[in-house]
């Protein structure tokens, strides 16, 4: 991977507050064109890392590249390059939809006739179009973000950067702004956003990186993770009827362990830890054994499983 | 870690000021704002003109007494409401200028907009200034044109330019307390706190600064005699007449005094001396403008340079502060 190939490109960033450390010397290399999920805990750092490649924090040490410049150094080059759409995104109430994006257009230097243009692009785009002479006073939390994104859109930046987008928003809502952010991506953005709902963000995001305690303890694909934290094992979900199924399902070659899940009255669950991907066996299996199979599915790994696993891990190591 | 910035600091200045006037001529208080400055200015008038109408002694500078004539039923001139006025819609400006971007949580994201600090602070502090200039031209004309009508007689050119000082120093005034309004709203991240404290800076230097003065004046200066015959000494008098100058308040009365009434020669003892109706009196031989501009000069540039200094801190504070909303 080469710079040129990179949108982010953040080395040793550590921030210090006195003698708190909030970030830990992270290293971030985001490519372009990716979408980049920073994941953690409220409080991990993941906010003092974004206001850090914004320059709008100081960093106390290490190197940062954000569309080719240096936050620290050309502040206004980055911030031209760079959208940016704050956590629970405010907006001038007494201002239309239309006004708001108007004035961030003149402070961002677009020319006034060309700024019209975009803003009602950028309006029409995110589903916004019909109330763009509404003030935002009248706006729902969603149709807020869509408006921090229609921002983004219309400044045409080369890197969107979304802290926790997603919060606060109902499940119709936080699934069409995860359209809209896809349609940024699909544009040619580079997109870095931050979340700690993980189940919500997977879906969208190349490549992501769990944050703890100011420092990235994991960070690649979501099947990559899950081969580091959960092992290079897969899980089956088995609901059947039968005697013996269990024993039937544990003799079949390559499970580790069948763990037996609360079912109702008339089915059992299972829950089958293999090796590789088993499942065609573990139904012959339930058949062999004179039993019914009613479900069999594989679990996808998800961020959420990592999540839970990784910091059981942790504190059982402590 | 060692910096030099890029790019010029006033990137995003125009938008800024003319997004805040904009604001802040479409504002309630703007309207409040209007209708105060229109009753004032009525109020003040009336007031003057029944007074004139009763003295028919020759005047040269009979249009200024438009501004610094009392009655005994109205105690208040013109001049006294406008140092009273002023400050109250300089607060009312500027108090929720900084915060009220962090509460509307819309600070982070008009910084992340290729613009420095700097443009946002001082374009709102000029747009603030702007609107504050904007009524007090407006309420000026309003005087001068009543006078006009209600007293039949033109100002000349002198009374003029005296009266244009008076509004250059107003101006000034204002921008003081514009200044520690804006100050308090980078320091609080309540509004209302911010309010409160600047009404509260404002009450301290014009009501009860004059009171404490005289106190630590007493207790420094005086001598056995003095206390004893309960008379002030000389050296009494000039602590007590250099320390009330620390308030923007004295410096303003000062400033207004020596402009719109020409016969005041000297300012050296305040305004203890100076009686209302010395100011309506024709005591002493008026002085020219340029001689009354050279009295009052040190008041002037004291009141600039005292927004100056509040305006620096306020861009110190706010330059070192956290955005995080």
């Amino acid at each position: 991977m080469t710079s040129g190939d990179l949108a982010i490109d953040a080395r040793g960033l550590v921030k210090k507050y006195g003698a708190a450390i909030a970030v830990d010397g992270i290293d971030l290399l985001i490519k372009k064109g990716e979408i980049f999920g920073l994941l953690g805990p409220n409080g991990a750092g993941k906010t003092t890392v974004i206001l850090m490649l914004l320059g709008l924090t100081d960093r106390t040490g290490g190197t940062v590249d954000i569309a080719g410049h240096d936050p620290a150094r050309q502040p206004l080059e980055v911030k031209r390059h760079v959208g940016y759409m704050p956590d629970s995104v405010g907006f001038y109430d007494n201002l239309t939809a239309r006004a708001n994006l108007a004035y961030i257009a003149e402070l961002a230097g677009i020319p006034r006739a060309e700024a019209k243009s975009r803003i009602a692009d950028a309006l029409e785009r995110m589903r916004l179009g019909d109330v763009a002479e509404k003030k935002v006073s009248t706006f729902s939390r969603g149709m807020r973000q869509r408006l921090g994104l229609a921002e983004i859109w219309m400044k045409r930046s080369q890197v969107a950067i979304l802290d926790e987008p997603t919060s606060g928003l109902d499940p119709q809502s936080t699934a069409e702004l995860l359209a809209m952010i896809r349609e940024l991506k699909a544009e040619g953005m580079s997109i870095l956003l931050s979340s700690h709902l993980l189940d919500r963000v997977q879906v969208i995001c190349d490549r992501v990186a769990l944050f703890n305690k100011g420092k990235v303890v994991l960070q690649g694909t979501v099947p990559e993770l899950a081969k580091a934290v959960l092992g290079g094992g897969i899980v089956i979900e088995i609901e059947a009827v039968g005697d013996g199924v269990a024993a039937a399902l544990s003799r079949v070659s390559g499970v580790t362990k069948v763990e037996p899940q609360a079912g109702n009255l008339a089915t059992n669950k299972y829950k089958v830890f293999a090796s590789r991907d088993v499942s065609a066996d573990l139904a012959a299996a339930v058949m062999n054994a004179q039993g019914r199979l009613i479900r069999l599915a594989v679990e996808e790994p998800s961020l959420d499983a990592i999540y839970t696993r990784y910091f059981e891990e942790q504190s059982r190591a402590a | 870690m060692p910096r030099s910035r890029e790019g010029s600091p006033w990137t995003g200045l125009s938008a800024v000021y003319s997004k805040e006037l904009a604001d802040h001529l479409s504002s309630v208080l703007m309207r409040v704002l209007e209708w105060l400055v229109i009753l004032s200015g009525l109020g003040a008038v009336y007031t003057a003109v029944q007074q004139l109408k009763t003295t028919t002694a020759e005047d040269r500078f009979l249009f200024l007494h438009l501004f610094t004539a009392t009655s005994d039923a109205v105690p208040i001139n013109f001049i006294s409401l406008i140092g009273f006025l002023v400050p109250l819609v300089a607060i009312g400006l500027g108090f929720d200028s900084v915060n009220g971007e962090f509460n509307r949580r819309t600070m982070s994201r008009v910084l992340a907009q290729p613009i420095y600090r700097d443009a946002l602070l001082f374009g709102k502090f000029l747009a603030g200034l702007s609107t504050l200039a904007i009524s007090l031209v407006a309420l000026f004309l309003l005087v001068i044109g009543l006078g006009l009508v209600l007293l039949g007689v033109p100002p000349n050119g002198e009374e003029v330019l005296r009266a244009i000082g008076f509004l250059v120093a107003s101006i000034a005034y204002g921008g003081v307390w514009l200044a520690v309004a804006m100050l308090f709203s980078v320091i609080f991240r309540s509004s209302a706190a911010a309010a409160m404290c600047s009404i509260g800076f404002w009450l301290l230097l014009t009501v009860l600064w004059p009171i404490l003065v005289r106190f630590v004046s007493q207790a420094i200066a005086a001598t056995p005699e003095s206390i004893a015959t309960g008379q002030q000494t000389v050296g009494q008098l000039y602590l007590e007449v250099a320390l009330s100058r620390i308030s923007p308040n004295t410096l303003f009365m000062e400033t207004m005094v020596g402009l719109l009434s020409p016969s005041t020669s000297s300012l050296q003892l305040g305004l203890q001396f100076i009686i209302p109706s010395q100011m309506l009196g024709t005591m002493g031989t008026p002085l020219q403008f340029g001689q009354s501009l050279l009295l009052v000069w040190p008041q002037l540039t004291a009141l600039i340079a005292t927004v100056i200094v509040f305006f620096a801190i306020t861009y110190v504070t706010f330059q070192r502060q956290e955005i995080r909303a």
